[in-house]
């Protein structure tokens, strides 16, 4: 009984580590359950042109540093002649493009690959420094403390103060004051300057709007205010509080977006692309370096991941094997040959496939029933089918070259010894039980061998079997339970049918 | 939905599926080491002659292939002998040889062999060819044992053979395996032979099937089943629970072979018998098996557990089986 229990407890222990760890793999690493998932990925490209004037030329831009709701899958620097490197200056990042001697129209290109995550908390910056203090004129001075007092009355904290300060500056017809204070100063900047002006701390933040196709487009500022606890994002354009998915975080903090030395007239612009990747490859070209990815077949490289692919698969067969034959209880001719045929199968798909296997088996008992004539040994005369199932093999490759089908090759992937054991023992069956026998059990070969054939082929298996290993303790596990069944096969329904009271005699 | 119907009528049945046999008896009762002693006729011969179980006697064996050729002089003299692969199942490679004429081998059936084919069909056994595993075999060469009078027309062209499945040394159930045109006189069911089941307690035919289909006549003799009757059967019964402990095998199909002068002889011992012995019954194995595996205090002498048998196993036939079961 304890050895029973301890069965159990394996059996459950395997499907919930293959449960376990495929859930984790999912949701850690985001490897997608169903095949197929693409994930979407930006590419940003960033252009810089100035006019340099024949003596050194430094360029600096910033660039992005963690964006929030966004991973930097790549990037990569295009500018002929210019040395380029990227400085880390306590996780601020600018690039930086040097050049000894240039002149005349310059353009250089940043491009960066982002793939879109699941946003964290934006709660990055700190505490805001001291306000420094604001400079009006005067008849600025009277307008924005006007503007202010207006708002102020309208709202009950930093965050509506703000939101009532960006819908007055927007209106249609915006007031004499706005109308005076936007004269001078662009919104963005205004905002922040009358926030700040109302000891809110305020600073503004650029980034880029993503979307797919878009070129020569400028960053967009958005509004950050700090409520005494935690910076918030407004639109200065609507008011409306928080990051936008599509906002790619580029330039926060003071210093500048783009420095040009030893050039004049430099300009920013930028494009944007949407590109897609299949999901599954995403965890290990972002770089994960967890154990579970490890573990997964695609740090390989890609020729030992197609190896590995049909190794993986493999345990899905056994599984048919194992469940046709012990609870549906189907005959078939050795027992595992069907996945070898199914295998095969996988090679030169079903329908080439399956015919021209029949069509080889069906010739090689022919020719086998003149061998039976020559008094052979056994070893020499299963060597000697080996011998004619090539030539069956090489005839047929010939004969559909010729006729134009190149299918004709595809079987040259039958695994010649085992077609040659299976006419051998076919053919013994047929002279020990009659052709009767041969057709069960060639045809129940044949049947595992598709199903099995189909069920590797399932793209959703393809998938999960590769990217999740994990999932074949659970095929061990469903193949030890069978292992254990002492139930009737289905196919004893048919056996015993002369014992059953109301169809019997 | 019907098949789940039927799957649950087998279960009142108490048919032992295969599953069930290949776990919890075969596995259970039958440890691996042992299987040698049976998967081998050789072996299982001498094990007999120790312990005084009468078989066929044993004419000669070839072990290698080159002795092949020259065959010729040792059969030269004999007219009934019956060629068998020593590792062989289900009555593949079993040549039965009832005679000569002149140069030809006749078979039971009267096809004519030339010594040539004999030659080539003990090549082929000693190459693996009926072997359980394809591995090199030996060739046996037996006695061939006549018909016994009694069942002069119910076997066509071939001895009847018994199969009693043994369990634990109690013989659980019986039957009578009668060659047919089909079987090529041998008595191997799935090769069509008629299956007569018998009855535990008499030795008395139960019913008759042949390839799973019930059936009152003999298809080649016309001889009605009813009236079968085996001899000497509390003698044969004692004979095939002996196995047990000659073998040590917990669950074992015994075939015996009757002797015209000898009587009950075994022919040999399979340590995975099928499961076909229930259709010609008409009732299942399990009921039996499980009620010798409930008994406290097993038996000790043969002679015990068949009086058990045919007076308590012997009494659960058909309905009556589901009844007792636990
Ligand atoms: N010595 C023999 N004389 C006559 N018939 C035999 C003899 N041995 C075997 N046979 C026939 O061949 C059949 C199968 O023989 P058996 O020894 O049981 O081999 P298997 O293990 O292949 O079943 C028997 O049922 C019987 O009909
Ligand atoms: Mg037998």
């Amino acid at each position: 009984m304890t050895s029973r229990k301890l069965f159990h407890c394996i059996v459950a222990l395997l499907i919930l580590a293959g449960i376990g760890l495929g859930w984790l793999r999912h949701s850690r690493m985001g490897i997608p359950f169903l095949p197929g998932t693409h994930r979407p990925v930006w590419l940003a490209e960033a252009r810089i042109d100035f006019i340099a004037q024949g003596e050194p030329v430094t360029v600096s831009l910033d660039l992005p540093d963690n964006p929030p709701g966004f991973s930097i899958f790549s990037e990569q620097a295009a500018s002929p002649g210019y040395g380029f490197s990227i400085l880390d200056n306590k996780g601020l990042r600018r690039g930086e493009w040097s050049i000894r001697y240039a002149s005349g129209p310059q353009t250089l290109y940043y491009k960066l690959q982002v793939i879109p995550i699941p946003r964290g908390k934006t709660d990055e910056g700190g505490p805001p420094a001291e306000i420094e203090p604001i400079y009006w004129n005067a008849p600025e001075a009277l307008a924005a403390g006007q503007l202010l007092e207006k708002a102020y009355a309208m709202s009950s904290s930093p965050e509506s103060m703000t939101r009532e300060l960006i819908k007055l500056l927007n209106k249609p017809e915006p007031g004499q004051n706005a109308a005076l204070l936007l004269g001078e100063t662009p919104l963005a900047p205004l905002l922040a300057k009358l926030l700040n002006y109302a000891r809110i701390p305020t600073r503004i933040v650029l980034g880029l709007r993503l979307e797919d196709g878009r070129r020569n487009q400028q960053l967009s500022p958005l509004i950050e205010i700090h409520d005494g606890r935690h910076w918030r994002q407004f639109d200065p354009l609507t008011g409306v509080e928080g990051v936008p998915d599509d906002f790619l975080l580029w330039h926060q903090d003071g210093q500048s977006l783009l420095e040009v030395r030893g050039a004049s007239h430099s300009t920013i612009r930028f494009a944007m692309m949407r590109q897609s990747i299949a999901a599954t490859q995403l965890p290990y070209a972002v770089g994960d370096r967890s154990p579970l990815a490890f573990l997964g077949p695609q740090s390989l490289p890609v020729e030992e991941q197609n190896m590995l692919r049909m190794l993986l698969i493999l345990p899905l067969g056994a599984l048919v094997v194992v469940f046709m034959r012990i609870m549906v209880g189907v005959r078939s001719s050795g027992t595992f040959m069907p996945i070898l045929i199914a295998l095969s199968f996988l090679q030169t798909t079903l329908l080439p496939g399956l015919p021209s296997f029949v069509a080889i088996v069906a010739l090689g008992l022919l020719l086998r029933g003149y061998l039976s004539r020559l008094n052979l040994l056994l070893v020499a005369r299963i060597a000697t089918i080996v011998i004619i199932v090539i030539f069956i093999i090489l005839f047929s490759s010939l004969l559909g070259y010729q006729l134009g089908f190149n299918t004709g090759m595809t079987v040259a992937f039958f695994p010649i010894i085992i077609i040659a054991w299976t006419i051998e023992r076919m053919s013994i069956l047929w002279e020990d039980e009659g052709s009767r026998e041969v057709l069960v059990q060639g045809g129940g070969s044949l049947l595992v061998a598709v199903l099995a054939y189909l069920l590797m082929r399932w793209p959703l298996m393809v998938h999960l079997s590769f990217h999740f290993p994990e999932i074949n303790l659970i095929t061990v596990a469903l193949i030890l339970m069978m292992g254990n069944y002492t139930g009737y096969k289905l196919s004893e329904l048919r056996r015993f049918r002369a014992l059953f009271p109301r169809l019997g005699p | 939905m019907r098949w789940l119907v039927g799957l649950k009528q087998l279960q009142e049945l108490g048919i032992l599926g295969m599953n069930c046999r290949n776990i919890d008896f075969i596995g259970r009762y039958n440890r691996r080491s042992l299987y040698q002693l049976v998967d081998d006729k050789l072996r299982t011969k001498e094990l007999a002659k120790r312990h005084g179980i009468p078989m066929p006697r044993l004419l000669f064996t070839l072990k290698e292939q080159h002795r092949v050729k020259h065959i010729g002089n040792l059969l030269e003299s004999m007219s009934e002998f019956v060629i068998k692969p020593c590792k062989g199942s289900g009555g593949k490679g079993i040549l039965v040889i009832g005679g000569r004429e002149g140069e030809f081998f006749v078979k039971s059936s009267g096809a004519k062999l030339t010594l040539q084919d004999i030659q080539r069909h003990m090549s082929n056994i000693l190459a693996g060819l009926h072997s359980l595993a394809g591995t090199p075999d030996t060739v046996m060469i037996e006695e061939r044992i006549e018909l016994d009078g009694r069942f002069e027309g119910y076997s066509y062209q071939g001895i009847p053979d018994l199969r009693v499945i043994v369990f634990q040394g109690y013989p659980v159930m019986a039957m009578l395996r009668l060659a047919t045109r089909d079987s090529d006189g041998k008595a191997n069911l799935h090769q069509g032979a008629v299956g007569v089941g018998l009855d535990l307690a008499t030795g008395q035919c139960l019913n008759a099937v042949q390839r799973t289909l019930p059936l009152q006549r003999h298809p080649d003799t016309g001889k009605a089943f009813t009236d079968i009757e085996v001899p000497n059967w509390r003698e044969l019964l004692v004979l095939t629970s002996r196995c047990y402990e000659m073998t040590g095998l917990g669950y074992l199909g015994t075939d015996i072979i009757l002797d015209r002068q000898r009587g009950p002889l075994l022919l040999e011992l399979n340590a995975r018998p099928g499961l076909s012995i229930q259709v010609a019954c008409g009732f299942g194995l399990l009921p039996r098996l499980r009620r010798v595996e409930s008994l406290r205090k097993k038996h000790a002498c043969a002679e015990d557990r068949v009086a058990y048998a045919l007076s308590v196993l012997g009494a659960m036939n058909g309905k009556h089986a589901t009844e007792m079961a636990p």
